[in-house]
């Protein structure tokens, strides 16, 4: 009897490995399988558009799309967000037609691009400036790049030591996969390190939101934005020198050049532009696309 | 062997092999994430993990010490535990020595609903409606700290701890709450002094497993903790969780670069974390059983 039992134990044992084998054998092969043919898959051939990329852009692209759509029927446009790098990330992996990017693409995925045999071709569609905001109650009306930089920095951590109240400051910034962090990070903060005390916030509305709810905080939001949180939020002036004048961010300052904080929206895509995407792309640049532009509140590109 | 004998032997192997399915599942995620991680090793070197300063977008020379991310999670692992240690135990001990069954009819599918809130819309709410409370109650500059993304987790983890805790103090032998009341003592007395520590066992195994779905919990945290990454270790103070810098990372992160093998790493922690947390909680368990 117990040996019996013992023996049909150890058959369950060898019953059960082996099928643990057959599974992992199976499972294994699989990817390896498909791994080689169908990296190239999204094509703008079938009347579909998929545009992929910066939050920042989200508004405009979409705004865009509906108006194209409404005039070229026999197209459908599709826009999601995540993030710059998210886009370029997709176009690079070929699940998106076209990447919405709020920075110059980077040297290693220019890199990555041509090691793939893509003509990575980017068109700049629009204007953005980043908004300094704060809580509408702060005293604080402007900044100098300099003071922007070292708050961000953490070289600066209360708002007297900026003609504020004495209040230690919140710093709120976006995660680091979005092309506005990045921007930031190489313009304003001249490739210092952001502070460890900064806030990541994982949306735009989530700076927004912080920052309307605390005197102390402070973010930075692109121009669109601004337009939407009407009085919950307050814009400093930038002055790019200690002695320059405070510069508001408005489209005027912006196209003239006299704010500091500005910088292109892309559209990029990773073959020569033919048909639909083609078509698309003129669209954005026309009178009309530069129009919508206008009204999402960014800055036309002339 | 007759036909018999094969048709029984067959359907044998196909059932252990959907059996055995999640053992190989387990088996090829450690393999995948040590093959994904394992080049980090030779590159920026293993050494780089241990450190203070996560920065992996720099220009100053990128940074992946592990450390606030480890103490971050852990910050909020524990505060939240600490918080819903005493409403899922006492609520467990309502449910199964006081309320009567109406009520228990009532209460149970609730708490179960809570448990089915998408964690998107706890983080939502927390945000929003959180964040400030705990802003203005104890006077803080932000609203996004380690308590506030604790207190939204405590509420994931009471449903379990009241579940698996009221199922271990049902099980206390009648005798033992009769034998205590014979005795002489009240009700209050036989429920702390006899029913819930002859239950502690279990009542202990059901914090450990609301604890693993704690340290495993990434959206409700990503949008309430402020994901500053310093180390840290006041209830008061941002924090950067394991969890919410995978989520938050790994979308744009370029394949085989280092930072991508770094989220890597922050995966094996965490997978081990919570391996450790539920082999606790199954070893506890065992013994409540055989107790």
């Amino acid at each position: 009897m117990k040996k019996a039992e013992t023996e049909m134990y150890s058959h369950n044992l060898r019953t059960t490995v082996f099928c643990v084998l057959v599974s992992i054998a199976v499972l294994g092969c699989g990817p390896k399988q498909t791994s080689t043919g169908d990296t190239q898959g999204a094509s703008a051939t079938g009347g579909e558009i998929s545009i992929k990329g910066s939050d920042t852009m989200v508004h405009v692209v979409t705004a865009w799309a509906d108006a194209f759509m409404k005039k070229r029927s026999d197209i459908k446009i599709s826009v999601t967000g995540g993030g710059s790098g998210t886009g370029v990330a997709a176009l690079l992996n070929g699940t998106t037609d076209v990447c919405a990017s709020s920075r110059d693409l980077s040297e290693e995925e220019k890199k990555a691009g041509e090691s793939q045999g893509l003509k990575l071709s980017v068109t700049i569609v629009a204007r953005d400036a980043l908004s300094i905001v704060v809580h509408p109650s702060n005293p604080v009306n402007e900044l100098t790049l300099e003071q922007i930089e070292r708050i961000y920095t953490g070289a600066i951590t209360n708002w007297s030591e900026v003609g504020g109240a004495n209040e230690s400051i919140v710093v709120t910034s976006r995660e680091s996969s979005s092309g506005t962090y990045m921007f930031f990070l190489e313009h304003v903060l001249r490739k210092k390190d952001y502070t460890q005390n900064a806030l990541l916030l994982p949306a735009t509305s989530a700076i927004v939101q912080s920052v309307s709810d605390s005197s102390s905080a402070i973010g930075y939001v692109g121009l669109g934005y601004v337009h939407e949180a009407g009085a919950k939020l307050k814009s400093v002036g930038v002055k790019a020198t200690p002695d320059a004048p405070a510069v508001m961010p408005t489209t005027e300052t912006v196209l003239s050049g006299a704010y500091s904080i500005s910088r292109p929206l892309l559209l990029v895509v990773a073959k020569e532009a033919t048909g639909p995407v083609k078509d698309f792309l003129d669209f954005c640049v026309s009178d009309e696309g530069q129009a919508i532009v206008e009204e999402s509140g960014y800055v036309k590109v002339q | 062997m007759s036909f018999r004998q094969i048709q029984e032997r067959s359907v044998k192997y196909v059932l252990a092999g959907a059996a055995s399915t999640s053992i190989v599942i387990v088996a090829l995620i450690f393999l995948f994430l040590f093959r994904e991680a394992l080049p980090f090793a030779k590159d920026p070197g293993l050494g780089a993990l241990v450190g203070s300063r996560w920065m992996p977008k720099s220009f100053q020379g990128a940074g992946y010490g592990l450390l606030p991310l480890i103490t971050g999670s852990a910050l909020v692992t524990v505060l939240a535990t600490l918080i819903a240690i005493p409403f899922g135990v006492c609520g467990a001990v309502y449910i199964a020595e006081v309320a009567g069954p109406r009520e228990r009819e009532i209460l149970k599918p609730f708490i179960e609903l809570v448990a089915a809130i998408p964690s998107v819309v706890l983080g939502f709410f927390g945000l929003i409606v959180l964040a400030p409370i705990i802003k203005s109650a104890f006077g803080l500059m932000s609203g996004m700290t380690a308590l506030t993304g604790a207190v939204l987790l405590a509420l994931m983890a009471v449903p379990t701890i009241i579940s698996i805790s009221e199922d271990a103090i049902r099980s206390v032998p009648r005798a033992y709450k009769e034998a205590s009341l014979a005795l002489g003592a009240n009700r209050i007395q036989t429920i702390f002094k006899v029913v819930v520590p002859a239950a502690m066992s279990g009542i202990i195994a059901s914090i450990m497993l609301g604890m693993g779905r704690v340290v495993g919990e990434t959206m409700a945290v990503i949008m309430v903790t402020g994901n500053a990454a310093k180390v840290t270790l006041s209830p008061f103070e941002p924090v950067r969780t394991m969890t919410a810098t995978i989520a938050a990372e790994m979308g744009e992160v370029p394949f085989g670069t280092a930072h991508y093998r770094a989220l890597f790493w922050i995966g094996i922690a965490l997978l081990i974390a919570t391996f450790f947390i539920n082999l606790v909680a199954l070893r506890v368990l065992k013994s409540y059983r055989r107790a």
